[in-house]
């Protein structure tokens, strides 16, 4: 099936097959490998990306459910000249990752909670993110990044 | 809150990593993520039964798929291996180990065991091609009870004729006769049986693998996502017959470990074997699924101890029975495990040398397992600290008094353990008052005073947990003694290039840890030069041929001490050229900042940046003396080292639900000096949090015919954010002697120190209901079970 679907601003139509993922799409057709694959369940989060302005597990969507939508992968959420995104550098600044895996899943996840919720609580942070997993961080430092995207 | 002693120089700031741009903007690559044009894609079958004889293996229909370039059963590949899968670690002489190879042949052992393969132009075609290989099965009775194996009722492997692998005994000579002895005359003892439930590593990148074969000359590339570059080389050379110059294994981003990707697994050497003989890249990418059946799993022991104490309560002896379960094969070092945790039965204790320990070890139809995070050091710390809280029980006195009376004295430091390893430094008290006052634990006792009245249904407990942790592994004549196959040395080449930029080639193979800032801040201090000037290679072993790579948390202490050794050895060489560029006595420079000075005349400097243009040019060197600046050292620890500490933590339990709430968690963890205490402390945190999820969330359930109940990360409770506290951590700093940067480690401390503290949380809250343990993981369900049992049924 043909499909049209714009990531990070850039526009890409193939054929694929009917059972192809988003998150594969992301990763195979578009090339854009930052949006990694942690489980078969869309238990871990680790493909969450921005669909039109909202975190998704691109997991849990076939490929052709996302013709005609704007995507943002963790490719897109850095300046044009390079610099962080504010809650990259937060990330950054409060070693909120150290294998990297789950952190452009984290990163999506944590924009798109602030979006919602700009001044949220640590409780709310914690229950912001369940739906991503972290192995390496115990959440600790996770939760202080966000917090300390928000204050800022 | 973090607390540390004030530190100057580069050592010890808490510097941020040079790892996270790439990593936060997805620009690292991770195997799955490497272009790799032309590879064909590799399935793996796998047995859906615990233990079946393969009948017969029909590839036919797979083989005429789309997409499919072939189609492989065990039985097709077993020519291609020159010996059998490897295990590093032959315990004993006479240790059992049956055949394995990547694909079973004849008979597959457990759900997940490999029996077929697929290589395909795309991933899903390979994947297709799976359901049409008709394997006839037969299936046999499995083996899933630990004690039941032992029995050998039902023998698994006939090959070996018991499902027994080894029996292996930790007795001190000169005191035979006396742990008996000690025990007659206690004035107290305990007895104790824990179980440590098998447990899923989960590391959040699934293993992947790509071999490249050269086009001509047979060389090959093998990518994978291990902890063990140099380890998977040799083991890949030996098991398929490559010459060992001809392979180049490399780690690009590894997306966490935990001892699960300490390990040579089969699809590494099915990707190898078939690009070998395809001439194409071979490429493999594991499914979640896939990983919980066929990546190794962890702990999975029966722990039987016994305390002796005086009036006092001061332990007199210790007695330890473990059951060991292997799985249904020997990993790369499966059957050591165990081992790792005999020498720390006595946790931070004084005992004389009245210590038995002997562990068996036997084969179920259940995924193999090896180390995960910690390695038989948690489980000895569990099975310690545990039993010290039912000491304390039947002395009558607070657990944390009693372990105090136990504390090996600062004073004995180095102090030569029941064990005959030494312990290199250590203050004990000085961690515990530090924990007890963050927690402030005289508060908390006041509390439940107030608070667990009878007919209270939420109950207020505190569990104290201290520790050892052996790392660094390891000095190479320990690791002789215990039949391991291997060095514990680590190597380290540091390179001054013509610009003054330094090159550090390093043995370690990070995963996370934070290896690049953390050892370019080591050289930045030794060699006065910004960390920025400093790049750190690692985990390609075409640029760091040599190495023991990274687990056990040895990467600091023996690794980044072999850099600090080759900085050493780098000025010694430098001093040598300013010396002669200064017309000076090489003896009577001094090398600060970056600088070499002539002593009581500071007019007389030569900045390094100098020396090393001049070693490059080599204009104008000391006759006999070689151009450039470069050293390599290659350090053999002698002793492991200790690091230590208390964590405490504080929990609720609702006695009608069951529900245990973790109000707060203090950790103080002494691991020496810190390089980089932001690194320390995210250490801890997730160390802390993958304890605590050993104690209240996961395990590896099967069911009686030995299927993985917990295949997928929607049944094996991996905690989220939500499910777990913050972490409020504290430090003493109490310098190893043993090496130049005064280090320890601090990988594994928090996974150690954990699991028991939230326990002894637990069953703190409810012993005044008369619950005197709770099975692990502590899930509302059996803590509600604990206390109904405890209570006679009538909750």
């Amino acid at each position: 099936m043909d499909i049209t679907v714009t990531i990070n601003g850039k526009t890409h139509t193939a054929d694929v097959e009917p059972r192809t993922l988003l998150v594969q799409f992301i990763r195979e057709q578009a090339g854009l490998t930052g949006t990694n694959i942690g489980c078969d369940t869309s238990s871990c989060g680790a493909c969450s990306v921005h669909i039109d302005g909202e975190a998704a597990k691109s997991c849990t969507l076939l490929a052709v459910q996302a013709d005609g939508c704007s995507i943002t992968t963790i490719e897109g959420m850095a300046g044009d000249d390079g610099s962080l995104h504010p809650m990259q550098q937060a990330f950054m600044e409060n070693h909120g990752l150290q294998c990297g895996y789950c952190t452009p899943g984290m990163v999506m996840a944590a924009t798109s909670l602030l979006a919602e919720n700009p001044n949220p609580t640590e409780e709310e942070v914690r229950l912001g993110l369940e739906g991503n997993l972290c192995r390496c961080t115990g959440y600790h430092n996770i939760v202080q990044s966000v917090l300390a995207c928000a204050k800022s | 809150m973090t607390m540390t002693d004030d530190t100057t120089g580069v050592l010890g700031q808490r510097m941020l990593r040079r790892e996270d741009p790439a990593l936060l903007t997805g620009e690292a690559k991770y195997t799955a993520d490497l272009p790799i044009p032309g590879a064909l894609h590799l399935a793996v079958l796998r047995s859906p039964y615990a233990r079946a004889r393969i009948v017969s293996v029909d590839t036919s229909a797979a083989a005429s798929m789309p997409g499919v370039t072939a189609v492989f059963s065990g039985a097709d590949l077993a020519e291609a291996w020159a010996g059998p899968m490897p295990c590093a670690w032959p315990v004993t002489d006479d240790m059992k180990s049956p055949t394995h190879y990547p694909l079973a042949v004849g008979q597959a052992n457990y759900v997940g065991d490999g029996v077929a393969c697929v290589l395909a132009t795309s991933a899903s075609a390979a994947r297709d091609a799976l359901d049409a290989i008709d394997v006839e099965y037969e299936p046999l009775e499995a083996v899933i009870d630990l004690e039941d194996a032992l029995s050998d009722r039902v023998v698994i492997h006939d090959e070996i004729g018991t499902n027994r692998s080894y029996t292996w005994d930790l007795k001190i000579e000169e005191s035979e006769g006396d742990v008996d002895r000690a025990f007659a005359d206690a004035a107290y003892s305990v007895k104790e049986r824990y179980i440590q439930q098998r447990l899923i590593p989960a590391a959040m990148e699934p293993r992947a693998v790509a071999a490249i074969p050269q086009p001509f000359g047979g060389d090959m590339t093998l990518y994978s996502s291990t902890q063990v570059p140099h380890i998977l080389k040799v083991m890949t050379a030996l098991t398929l017959g490559i010459p060992e110059h001809q392979l180049r294994v490399v780690a690009p981003a590894v997306g966490g470990g935990f001892g699960s990707k300490l390990n040579v697994y089969a699809e590494e050497l099915l990707c190898a074997a078939l690009a070998q003989r395809t001439g194409s890249p071979v490429r493999w990418a594991e499914t979640r699924s896939e990983g919980n059946q066929a990546t190794i799993h962890g702990r999975g022991q029966i722990q039987d101890i016994e305390l002796a104490a005086d009036a006092d309560g001061r332990l007199t002896a210790v007695r330890v029975r473990l059951i060991g379960d292997m799985g249904a094969y020997l990993q790369l070092v499966t059957p050591g495990v165990p081992l790792l945790g005999a020498f720390l039965y006595a946790g931070v204790y004084e005992l004389p040398k009245t210590y038995d320990f002997s562990c068996t070890s036997v084969f179920t139809n259940m995924t193999p397992t090896d180390a995960y995070r910690g390695a038989g050091r948690p489980e000895a710390t569990y099975a310690i600290e545990r039993a010290m809280d039912s000491l304390a029980a039947e002395v009558g006195v607070d657990p944390l008094e009693l372990r105090r009376r136990n504390f090996i004295p600062t004073a004995s430091y180095p102090y030569e353990a029941m064990t005959g390893l030494v312990y290199d430094s250590g203050d004990h008290d000085k961690a515990a008052t530090l924990a007890a006052e963050m927690i402030d634990y005289a508060g908390v006792r006041a509390r439940q005073e107030t608070q667990n009245v009878p007919g209270a249904t939420k109950r207020l407990g505190i569990g104290v947990s201290t520790y050892f942790e052996m790392c660094g592994l390891a000095p190479s004549r320990v690791l002789a003694s215990l039949n391991y196959g291997a060095g514990g040395w680590e190597a380290a080449t540091v390179r001054v290039l013509p610009t003054n930029k330094i090159q550090v080639v390093t043995g370690t193979a990070p995963h996370g840890q934070g290896h690049e800032t953390a050892w370019s801040m080591i050289v930045a201090e030794k060699m006065g030069v910004s960390p920025d000037d400093v790049d750190v290679l690692h985990s390609d072993t075409a640029i760091a041929p040599l190495g023991l790579d990274t687990y056990g948390s040895r990467s600091l202490s023996v690794g980044g001490v072999a850099i600090a050794m080759a900085c050493d050895k780098v000025v010694d060489k430098a001093k040598q050229i300013a010396a002669h560029q200064l017309e000076a006595n090489p003896d009577d420079l001094e090398f600060s900042g970056g600088e070499f000075r002539v002593a009581g005349s500071p007019d007389r400097a030569m900045p390094l940046a100098a020396v090393a243009f001049e070693a490059f040019t080599a204009h104008n060197l000391p006759d006999g003396l070689e151009p450039n600046l470069e050293a390599h050292t290659t350090y053999d620890p002698p002793n492991f080292s200790w690091p230590f500490g208390t964590h405490m933590c504080l929990v609720e339990v609702d006695t009608e639900t069951g529900e245990v709430e973790v109000l707060r968690y203090v950790a103080v963890d002494d691991c020496g000096n810190q390089v980089n205490p932001l690194i320390v402390d995210g250490q801890v945190h997730g160390g802390v949090i993958q304890g605590l999820a050993q104690a209240l969330y996961e395990e590896a359930v099967y069911d009686a015919d030995g299927n993985l109940q917990t295949s997928t990360l929607a049944e094996y409770l991996v905690p989220a954010a939500s499910d777990v506290p913050s972490i409020e951590t504290g430090h003493t700093i109490t310098p190893s002697p043993t090496n130049q940067l005064g280090v320890k480690g601090i990988g594994e401390a928090g996974t150690i120190a954990s699991t028991p503290a939230v326990i002894n949380a637990i069953v703190d809250a409810l012993s005044g209901l008369g619950v005197r343990d709770v099975p692990m993981p502590a899930s509302p369900n059996t803590v509600w079970r604990a206390i109904n049992e405890a209570q006679g049924g009538q909750q």
